[in-house]
């Protein structure tokens, strides 16, 4: 541990000390009056530039922990001081430290090529006050990369990048019954043609992404489900995840035909931007923004004419993520 | 009304003399109106005695009075069994008849009077046994429930205070014009591509709350002062934005006045 802060510590001298000033190209006769050095001004504006970089630290510390009371207050605080000390440093450099003078007429109009020459100069020379220019430098770069890291830290909230392990998890598996919202199991027979049912797993979480479904029967002759997914409806009554797969919608729109063959098929839609799976082909994308097909859950009716999960899900269930395609789901082993 | 060109009347006579003599129940007077009113505006798509035409027939004379005359395709459910709740419901909204087969049915100007409609309807519930005209009593029950369960079977497809809404391939209605009856009807119907909900999935207590919530929808009480069309949050918002950036205009327009004038 010491020792990589040796390393660091060696990295970073290393680097500012290449950050060498550059030699005065020439001396010139001086534009700007000469000025006493303040370095009790100077102490100021350096603990202000601490405290800033400090603050959007804090920010960042308060973003990562994410179980802080009060948390979108002191994120609030965090970042707003660390602007406002930010301010305050910059004010006092500018009132205290930089050199300033008052002129009746404007500079003389410099002509070319001494010109960037000049305001180089200027600007040396404005900075005359600062005895440790480059304790400054390493104070406003701490600063600005500090909040500037503030400002990125909610980017880690797009998603873990590296273990996607826990969205694959869902509490079905095979033998669980499927349950209405009051926890009552669905029959077989409760479910009718041209009516839609959502469906939770007994004796578990619901408000996991992977719990709620929705129910549907559909008359045998109209389901054309692919091989694999053949043996997943029961009595026609076919389950899927309620979870779009687009945006993480609740699908609560059914198209129930009263007519078929003069009216559109039967679809679930979901209301946020009206992805439309097949619920007769596995839940494949009819219409919308939804990049995967619905998953389907294989279901078989037992003994007490109860629905009850024959397995997991055929696909990952809700939004997409990085990857999303190369796994099926996994039950969770959780009680 | 009742003007119709001549190849029409030709084609409606021999479908008419195309039915079997034998299936035709006996009537009531009422019922035997209607059947005549059947064989004038329905017959073309709905077929002999209500049996449907299931698969696209071209060619029949159109259906509907003063409506597309024009030849077009017949493809239209049978009639057996849908009950006087069916044929009421259709009827009095205006759904029925249709302008064009394979149109969502919408609510338009009924082309029926009183006596014509009543006819229709018992000829309709002769064809076989179906349900009857409910009759809901809505002040019988609770509107908070209604409410509930408007939101849980409902609100997806009608929005929350029935404005309508929209599906793919279809446009769910608002529910403004709707009567109890007709809102009873429909429920139990699943007209277009609306789900059916039998006494199983919502009892006709239930119902009652619902076209009780549904009526209470036609004027709600709105508490935040403008009900800017009770579509929700985005036109409040769009509102509030215009509001507020004139507001900030003026201001700045204040402010840059007084500035000028020191």
């Amino acid at each position: 541990m010491s020792k990589a802060k040796e390393a660091l510590l060696a990295g970073v001298v290393l680097l500012v000390s290449r950050l060498r000033r550059k030699p005065r190209l020439k001396e010139r006769e001086r534009l700007v009056a000469t000025a006493p050095p303040r370095p009790g001004w100077e102490l100021v504006a350096l603990i202000l530039l601490l405290a800033t970089a400090i603050c959007a630290a804090a920010f960042i510390v308060v973003y990562a922990l994410d179980r802080l009371p009060r948390e979108t207050q002191l994120l609030g605080l965090s970042l707003g001081l660390a602007f406002v000390f930010l301010a305050a440093a910059l004010i006092v450099t500018a009132k205290r430290l930089i050199v300033t003078e008052e002129l009746e007429d404007d500079y003389p109009v410099i002509e070319h090529p001494d010109e960037q020459e000049t305001v180089a100069q200027l600007v040396e020379e404005s900075g005359d006050r600062l005895t440790r220019r480059r304790l400054f430098k390493v104070g406003l770069g701490a600063a600005g990369g500090a909040i500037g890291l503030a400002l990125l830290a909610p980017v880690a909230s797009l998603g873990p990048v590296i273990d996607m392990d826990p969205f694959y998890g869902t509490p079905w598996r095979r033998g669980r019954r499927l349950v209405d919202e009051n926890g009552r199991p669905w029959r077989a027979s409760d479910i009718e043609q041209d009516n839609f049912y959502t469906a939770f797993p007994q004796h578990a979480d619901r408000e996991e992404l992977g719990s709620p479904l929705v129910l549907v029967r559909l008359a045998e002759r109209e389901l054309d489900l692919p091989a694999d997914l053949a043996h997943f409806p029961a009595r026609g009554i076919v389950a899927y995840s309620k979870i779009c797969t687009h945006a993480g919608c609740a699908i609560n729109l059914y198209r129930a035909p009263l007519f078929q063959p003069a009216e559109p098929k039967p679809a679930l839609v979901c209301p946020c931007h009206y992805s439309t799976f097949d619920p007769a082909t596995g839940g494949d994308v009819l219409f919308g923004p939804a990049g995967r097909k619905l998953p389907m859950l294989p279901i078989y009716v037992d003994a007490l004419d109860e629905l009850r999960a024959a397995g997991n899900f055929d696909g990952p269930v809700g939004p997409s993520w990085w990857g999303v395609r190369l796994r099926r789901p996994r039950t969770e082993t959780s009680p | 009304m009742t003007r119709r060109t001549a190849s029409t009347a030709l084609a409606l006579v021999a479908t008419l003399a195309a039915a079997p003599a034998a299936a035709a129940p006996p009537l009531s007077d009422l019922a035997a109106r209607g059947y005549h009113l059947y064989g004038q505006y329905c017959i073309a798509c709905h077929g002999a005695n209500g049996q449907g035409v299931l698969q696209p027939v071209p060619n029949r004379a159109g259906a509907g009075p003063g409506r597309a005359q024009e030849q077009q395709t017949a493809l239209a459910p049978s009639l057996q069994g849908v009950g006087a709740l069916s044929a009421d419901f259709y009827l009095r909204t205006g759904y029925m008849p249709l302008r064009e087969v394979g149109m969502q049915p919408r609510r338009s100007r009924v082309l029926f009077d009183e006596g014509q409609i009543r006819a229709l309807i018992a000829y309709v519930a002769s064809l076989g046994r179906g349900p009857p005209i409910p009759q809901p009593h809505p002040e019988r029950r609770n509107l908070s429930e209604g409410m509930k369960l408007f939101t849980d079977h409902c609100a997806g497809c009608h929005q929350i205070v029935a404005e309508g809404g929209y599906l793919t391939g279809a446009i769910p209605p608002p529910l403004e014009n709707a009567t109890a009856v007709q809102i009873a009807e429909a429920v139990r119907i699943g007209p277009y591509v609306m789900p059916r909900f039998s006494k199983k999935s919502i009892s006709d207590r239930e119902l009652d709350s619902i076209v009780r919530y549904v009526q209470y929808t036609k004027h709600p009480d709105d508490r935040g002062g403008w009900a800017i069309g009770h579509l929700g949050p985005v036109p409040e918002g769009l509102i509030a934005w215009f509001l507020g950036a004139t507001a900030l205009v003026g201001i700045c327009i204040v402010i840059g006045k007084r500035l000028k004038r020191e």
